[in-house]
């Protein structure tokens, strides 16, 4: 129940400030952009948006997720309003689970408002709605994790500039690691065993299978421990801190 | 109502709070005074749970802030030192959502943040924006968040610091008009606040109390007359302990 309140006004936060606007703007300009240059999408005559829409999300979220989560309690260390949620009757899982809630809605507004491009190849051809709707679901478990990495990163500084640096360079090397061409440059200096392991770490082997519409349940168990994980050392690091 | 028993706070090899004992009843308002840096706050903190203590205990309504956290919080009216808010929120927002946090719904809710709103005289800016108000105001809304729900403790760090002489006078005769049926624990360097608005004062220095008494007593007890002196005569100056 407090964790709905909290929920509530975290995100009237979002939109009661230029925050969530200027980044789902900004998400959009960049997604349907990449789509319509470097994606081809209208060469390419692709219904499956795998490779001209989805492929471009996890390099727009490795910059723009952790501008959403940075003020989670970054902030809030600031300001001092921790000491007002930490003497307020209310378990620190509530206003965990609140605030990431939050967060993650508004990307889910983000993507929810790039429903033409759905119709648009719909219109154009016959896609595999199923596959498209898997990308969806890829695509927001990239961007809640990328948004359960930064905030930890919040709960270790009062610092919102920090917090979004060191956030973007983690979610940067997430990016990186698994992606092809770095792996096989990778594999060039080290031995496979190395590259393996670097490529565990990358979110592309989970977000590529779910992208061409093969629903793992690996994956999504790597993304909600991931996710679970992070949370979890969010709340070791508030606990820790006041001690 | 407040029982502190042996509270001690040990951060790294300084001692912020050693070994405290007092305790406030029901109709009491306790002057919390000393320097800065005397362990005012930390011991305020570890009464209403924000940091826990290193050994020794507080109980609120005779429950233990450490054995029950969550039930002994909802006693407790707390007003923060720098009096923290949210401030991209309007007044009347910032209150009904403590007072939900606080699990109150409904006209209980709209009637509680009423009340305070009343209280405190925030009825000309319930509508603004927190970020426009003066410091005043500001104050007066943290401090409204801490009578929403009626507790039967209040504890007040530094309440009037900041305000204009009007003001202060104003939360001075709001202090002793509460204190007939709550037990309040303030923190003040004003001496003549306790005076104004207590029925007794401990002066705390480097963690231990010093002095106990009445206003009366303790003026009393500095022989000259004068609360001032007695403050200089039990008090570690800064400028000695650099020394």
């Amino acid at each position: 129940m407090t964790a709905l309140t909290i929920y509530k006004r975290e995100l009237s936060s979002y939109f009661a400030q230029p925050t969530a606007y200027a980044i789902i703007v900004i998400f959009l300009a960049l997604s349907m952009g990449l789509t319509f240059s470097f994606g081809n999408f209208m060469r390419v005559g692709d219904a499956s948006l795998e490779w001209t829409f989805f492929f471009w999300h996890p390099w727009i979220f490795m910059l723009l997720a952790p501008a959403v989560g940075m003020k989670l309690w970054a902030d809030e260390q600031r300001t001092g309003t921790i000491e007002l949620l930490g003497t307020f009757p209310l378990s620190i899982w509530s206003a965990i689970i609140g605030k990431y809630l939050a967060a993650a809605t508004v990307w889910l507004v983000a993507l929810a408002l790039t429903f033409p491009i759905v119709l648009t190849v719909n219109y154009l051809g016959t896609p595999d709605n199923g596959a498209i709707f898997a990308g969806y679901l890829g695509s927001f478990l990239v961007c809640c994790t990328f948004l359960a990495i930064t905030m930890l990163v919040s709960a270790c500084t009062r610092d919102q500039v920090v917090c979004l640096i060191v956030s973007v360079a983690i979610c940067v090397t997430m990016v990186l690691c698994g992606y092809d061409d770095f792996t096989r440059e990778l594999g060039k200096a080290v031995s496979p065993a190395v590259v393996e392991a670097v490529t565990a770490l990358g979110v592309w082997e989970h977000f590529r299978s779910l992208n061409r519409g093969l629903f793992r349940l690996q994956d999504v168990v790597w993304f909600g421990s991931f996710i679970v994980v992070c949370l979890l050392g969010t709340s070791a690091i508030l606990s820790a801190k006041r001690a | 109502m407040i029982e502190v028993e042996n509270l001690t706070k040990q951060f790294g090899s300084k001692r912020a709070v050693d070994d405290l004992t007092f305790t406030v009843k029901k109709g009491e308002v306790l002057g919390f005074l000393g320097p800065n840096g005397a362990g005012k706050s930390t011991t305020m903190r570890m009464i209403t749970g924000f940091i826990p203590p290193t050994s020794g205990d507080a109980r609120v309504c005779g429950i233990s802030v450490i054995d029950e956290p969550k039930k002994a919080k909802t006693k407790i009216g707390y007003l923060p030192e720098s009096a923290p808010l949210y401030h991209d929120m309007t007044v009347i927002g910032f209150l009904k959502f403590c007072a939900s946090v606080r699990g109150l719904s409904g006209t209980a809710k709209n009637d509680a943040v009423e009340r305070a709103i009343d209280t405190c005289f925030l009825n000309s800016v319930a509508r603004q924006s927190i970020d426009t108000l003066s410091k005043g105001y500001r104050h007066r809304t943290c401090l409204a968040q801490a009578l929403l729900h009626d507790p039967e403790v209040l504890i007040l760090d530094e309440p009037t610091d900041g305000l204009d002489p009007n003001q202060k006078h104003e939360v001075r005769q709001l202090i002793k008009r509460l204190g007939r049926e709550k037990a309040i624990l303030f923190s003040t360097h004003i001496l003549e606040e306790v005076e104004a608005a207590c029925t007794r004062a401990v002066i705390v220095d480097c963690g231990k109390i010093v002095a106990d008494g009445t206003p009366a007593e303790l003026i009393e007890q500095s022989g000259t007359g004068s609360l001032t002196d007695l403050f200089r005569s039990l008090t570690t100056r800064d400028t000695e302990a650099a020394a």
